[in-house]
């Protein structure tokens, strides 16, 4: 990698494609603090993750020594946990302690910082068989009790509704959401971080909900009488005004994560558990009973009236590039994205069936993610179609890692879908701020092909329906090097629904 | 509701814990009114104590995410009615020959000590609970005090 922000967010990407731990290293000081953000935003997104860093020798540490950062204290806020290693003897425990930590219970990122003495003491391996700590053992199965109580509340209910969220991929439930959501005949809305958990093309799939979610979804959520949230925190972009979420519902909360129970919504049953095993054991306690069909035909009309669209102006809609990346990779891409606009229109129109395809920052937000994490993905996934959908401003933030693809000969797709705005700040503006435009103007934009070629790259130009079909159809015959493709879509398109912040969520901007 | 909560925390005795600690209290919106931490029963553990007020539901995720740090192997709310608590206050207080006799009462009548006296200064030591200590403080104002130090309160449950 260039930079040691491109590595973690390459290691998320990794572990998040394959479900395994990533792994990050950067040297001490400014190399370890250039990985915080990547550390932050596998946190905020549980991806489990172990970043190594160099640290001064401990002769020297503690005086400002040169290249010394506390970076045990700098991350203590956005780590599971972290080691600042004092005896080389330590090392081989420590790591296998980081890693089991890593994806053990709620996933997350663990530093571990190695002075560098340590680095060339030799000693006697000795690595444990097992790790077992008295003060972290997390709860998998569920509680019969909670269970029974949660099946009760299922079989009473006119109007369920499922809210899956990341915990689900997490956990590698996919398959029991689905026989839970068949068995019961429950619609299905996930959140962003959830895309790909249940398939979006099942007719019960009500699709992201939030403050860019389906109208459809938004109103779900507003009418139903019962929530079963499973494995989602009820983050402030899904819950609009918490005082106002979901007026008339029970709420069932899955998670493995006590500390998630509770802490913004209050919930009728919490079940404390590993997402998989405690819908195994729904499973068992449910239905097949009553299908509320006036509740599934209300959500059906919902779905009919208020689609998901944009208007046709003839120009190179956003959008439609998104729509046929979908249509020409037949829905089976790994799609990474950057922050902003084009990753709202990602999430919205291209459908996704699969878990592990759908590769998003979503806590934190961060711009310049998805480049190095398509490189993750890539590395982790070699033989999966990995695409980078990418904004003229999210690309330019992490624009270096270009080399890495093309030195390891990564055939990843970017898309850039350039609109010469930081779009979706500009929006707000727009929408929030009578349209006096700050500081999101990007009209100096480089020229993204002939920056792709410098790289070594291929780089494609389109700035019509026609060329973007032929550009996407150009960068699938690529193999052996990664291809930017600079899509001049129409600047000032917006992305609905839009639920302005501190609004209820179906209170949305729909067109 | 805002109450004052008493947390005993069990630790790992590592450096770095009392950190992890005190930031999750500043992180969440929490101030730390006292805290006090010594070694415990069980070599390796050490027990916090901590004062902090607060609304009970922004503690109990407080709590909860106390028990997500991975030196901390208990936590628990102390209930005021069924512990035992202590502080000790040193309090330098200014005192001539005139004033002596008086805080000598004082300091009888709460059971405190005087551990040091000066010339225009005495110290006194003083145990208890907090409203107790709150007392004789309140008492001893007007002699003017010079220093204060209190440990943070300590609390152990009743058997």
């Amino acid at each position: 990698m260039r930079h040691e922000q491109g590595a973690a967010h390459a290691a998320d990407g990794y572990a998040r494609a394959t479900g395994k731990v990533g792994v990050c290293m950067a040297t001490s000081g400014p190399g370890a603090t250039n990985l915080v953000t990547g550390i932050a935003n596998a946190h905020m997104d549980s991806i489990p993750m172990v970043a190594i860093t160099g640290q001064v020798g401990t002769a020297l540490l503690g005086k400002d020594s040169f290249q010394e950062a506390d970076i045990t204290g700098i991350t203590m806020p956005i780590t599971k946990n972290n080691y600042l290693i004092k005896a080389a003897e330590d090392i081989p425990y420590i790591m296998k302690e980081a890693f089991y930590l890593a994806r053990t219970g709620r996933p997350g990122p663990i530093v571990v910082d190695v002075p560098k003495d340590l680095q060339f003491k030799k000693i006697n391996f000795k690595y444990p068989d097992s790790i077992s700590l008295a003060s972290f053992k997390p709860n998998f199965k569920g509680h019969p009790k909670q269970i029974t109580a949660a099946a009760k509340l299922i079989a009473a209910s006119e109007r369920p509704l499922i809210y899956a969220g990341g915990g689900v991929i997490s956990s590698e439930a996919s398959k029991e959401l689905l026989q839970f959501a068949e068995k019961c005949n429950i619609p299905v809305t996930t959140t962003l971080m959830g895309k790909g958990a249940f398939p979006e093309t099942h007719e019960l799939a009500m699709h992201m909900l939030g403050m860019h979610g389906t109208a459809y979804a938004n109103f779900a959520v507003q009418e139903c009488d019962l929530l079963i949230a499973i494995g989602a925190r009820f983050d402030d972009r899904v819950t609009g005004h918490l005082a106002r979420f979901a007026p008339h519902a029970k709420i069932i909360h899955i998670d493995i994560d006590p500390a998630e129970i509770g802490k913004n919504v209050g919930v009728d049953v919490p079940i404390v558990g590993d997402v998989k095993s405690v819908l195994t054991a729904l499973i068992e306690k449910v239905g097949p009973k009553e299908k509320h069909p006036a509740w599934v035909a209300k959500l059906e009309e919902w779905k009919a009236k208020y689609p998901l669209g944009y208007k046709d102006t003839g120009e190179l809609k956003p959008q439609y590039v998104i729509e046929q990346i979908y249509r020409i990779t037949k829905g089976g891409a790994i799609i990474c994205t950057e922050v902003g606009q084009h990753q709202m229109w990602s999430a919205q129109f291209y459908k996704y069936d699969k878990p592990r395809h759908w590769i998003s920052s979503g806590g934190l937000g961060t711009m310049g993610f998805g480049l190095p994490a398509a490189i993750g993905a890539q590395m982790g996934r070699p033989d999966a179609v990995v695409f980078d959908i990418a904004g003229d401003g999210s690309i330019q933030m992490n624009i270096q890692e270009l080399t890495t693809a093309v030195n390891n000969k990564l055939p990843i797709k970017i898309a850039v879908l350039n609109n010469c705005y930081l779009g979706m700040v500009r929006q707000w503006q727009e929408l929030l701020h009578g349209k006096r435009y700050s500081h999101t103007d990007l009209c100096n934009n480089p020229d993204f092909v002939k920056i792709a070629e410098a790289y070594g790259a291929v780089g494609i130009r389109a700035t019509t329906k026609e060329e973007a079909i032929k550009a996407i159809e150009e960068s699938l015959k690529i193999k052996d090097r990664p291809v930017l493709m600079d899509f001049r879509v129409a600047k000032e398109e917006n992305v609905f629904p839009f639920v302005p912040a501190g609004q209820a969520i179906n209170e949305m901007i729909i067109d | 509701m805002e109450h004052k909560h008493t947390i005993t925390v069990i630790v790992h005795d590592k450096p770095g814990v009392l950190s992890r600690v005190a930031g999750l209290f500043s992180r969440r919106g929490f101030n730390i009114e006292s805290l006090a931490v010594g070694t415990s029963e069980t070599p390796g553990l050490s027990r916090m104590t901590i004062v902090a007020k607060g609304d009970d539901e922004a503690l109990e995720q407080i709590m909860k995410q106390l028990y997500k740090l991975i030196d901390v192997l208990r936590v628990y709310d102390m209930p005021t009615d069924t512990a035992v608590e202590r502080e000790i206050v040193l309090a330098k207080v200014h005192a001539n020959a005139n004033t002596r006799a008086e805080i000598n009462q004082i300091v009888e009548i709460f059971r405190a000590n005087i551990v040091n006296v000066g010339e225009d200064s005495m110290i006194i030591e003083m145990t208890g609970e907090s409203s107790k200590v709150e007392g004789i403080l309140k008492l001893l104002e007007k002699f003017g005090i010079q220093e204060l130090v209190r440990t943070g309160k300590i609390a152990m449950l009743r058997s």
